[in-house]
């Protein structure tokens, strides 16, 4: 499986995520309201921890929050920016160094 | 797959810290081993981590209208063996835990369990089975990457029910409960997680062929998957 593959592969893999976007229909409230979409399943089990145990509270909390979605995204950002950086510095010093190890 | 600060009770969170702890520290002494074995595939080790960081920071859309996030942990585990994920993964939740207030210090033990224990565990697993029935090495790592995955927001669904079950049904409504948010949300991302892992094999395979060879993770010798 080749470059062609890779690309075929990357290409699926848009089209999953980017799917949902046009299949899911908004959902609306019991009073026709529009309710939030594509929210955290890390939200929502924080919520179904409530439902089934109402009583419970939370004993510590974060040390530090992002103050604001922005910082938290901006956040986010770095941590794959990072991530992709490494990766990408690898691949190109491979590809400088003739692309093979077979010589190495 | 996190779970909140200060949302499981002392005694779980204590449990899975212990529980966890010993996988980390044997991690780090499995790096520090793969290291000195081959010096060779050091940056290998470090595109595995970073991989992690890559795929754990991106929350993506999936067809229940909710968004999750794939875990990049079956990529090391397939390569390195399960173990080296443990402080790799630790590392990425710490620094999520303590920057981006996304799951906490109290639940690290049971967060670093799910994605970076489990899941690099049933990688693993799934990659030799898969070896060994003769499957071609791509299916094997998409395979190793899709049920890693898996198991990672099951287990999470597991640690949650074990924590709350509930007033009628107990842990195993509850299980039905958490599995049914994270499960099928998590289906198609586990899906993109496998083919971004394919990919990315392929491509460190292109440009390890000698090495990927002698561990046993490529058959032709044309480094072709």
């Amino acid at each position: 499986m080749g470059r062609k593959g890779n690309l075929i592969m990357l290409g699926m893999v848009v089209l999953l995520v980017a799917a949902p976007l046009v299949i899911v229909r908004p959902k609306t409230g019991p009073g026709g309201e529009a309710v939030e979409m594509f929210t955290g399943a890390d939200g929502q089990a924080q919520d179904a921890i409530a439902e089934v145990s109402p009583g419970y509270k939370p004993w510590a909390i974060p040390l530090m929050r992002p103050p604001s979605g922005e910082v938290e995204s901006m956040l986010f950002a770095l941590q794959a920016a990072v991530g992709a950086g490494f990766i990408g510095y690898y691949f190109g010093s491979r590809r400088a160094k003739s692309g093979s190890d077979v010589k190495a | 797959m996190h779970i909140m600060e200060g949302y499981l009770p002392v005694v779980h969170a204590v449990g899975w810290g212990v529980a966890s702890a010993p996988f980390v520290a044997f991690g780090f002494r499995s790096i520090r081993k793969r290291a000195q074995e081959m010096p060779e595939l050091k940056m290998v080790l470090g595109v595995s981590a970073a991989f992690t960081f890559v795929l754990s920071a991106l929350k993506m859309p999936s067809v229940t209208g909710s968004c999750s996030h794939p875990t990049g942990s079956g990529l090391g585990a397939v390569l390195f063996g399960p173990l080296v994920m443990a402080p790799i993964g630790a590392i990425v939740l710490l620094f999520q835990a303590l920057l981006l207030a996304h799951g906490g210090l109290t639940t690290l033990g049971a967060n670093v369990f799910s994605m970076a224990i489990v899941g690099p565990f049933v990688s693993y697993g799934a990659f030799k089975v898969a070896q060994r029935i003769g499957l071609p090495v791509w299916t094997a790592v998409l395979l190793a990457a899709f049920l890693g995955d898996l198991s990672t927001y099951l287990t999470t669904a597991l640690q949650l029910a074990l924590a709350f079950p509930a007033a009628q049904g107990g842990i195993l409504s509850s299980f039905l409960k958490f599995g049914g948010i994270f499960a099928f949300t998590q289906i198609p991302l586990a899906l993109s997680e496998g083919l971004l892992t394919v990919i990315i094999f392929n491509l460190l395979a292109k440009h390890n062929a000698h090495s990927f060879r002698n561990m046993g993770l490529l058959r032709d010798a044309g480094g072709d998957l």
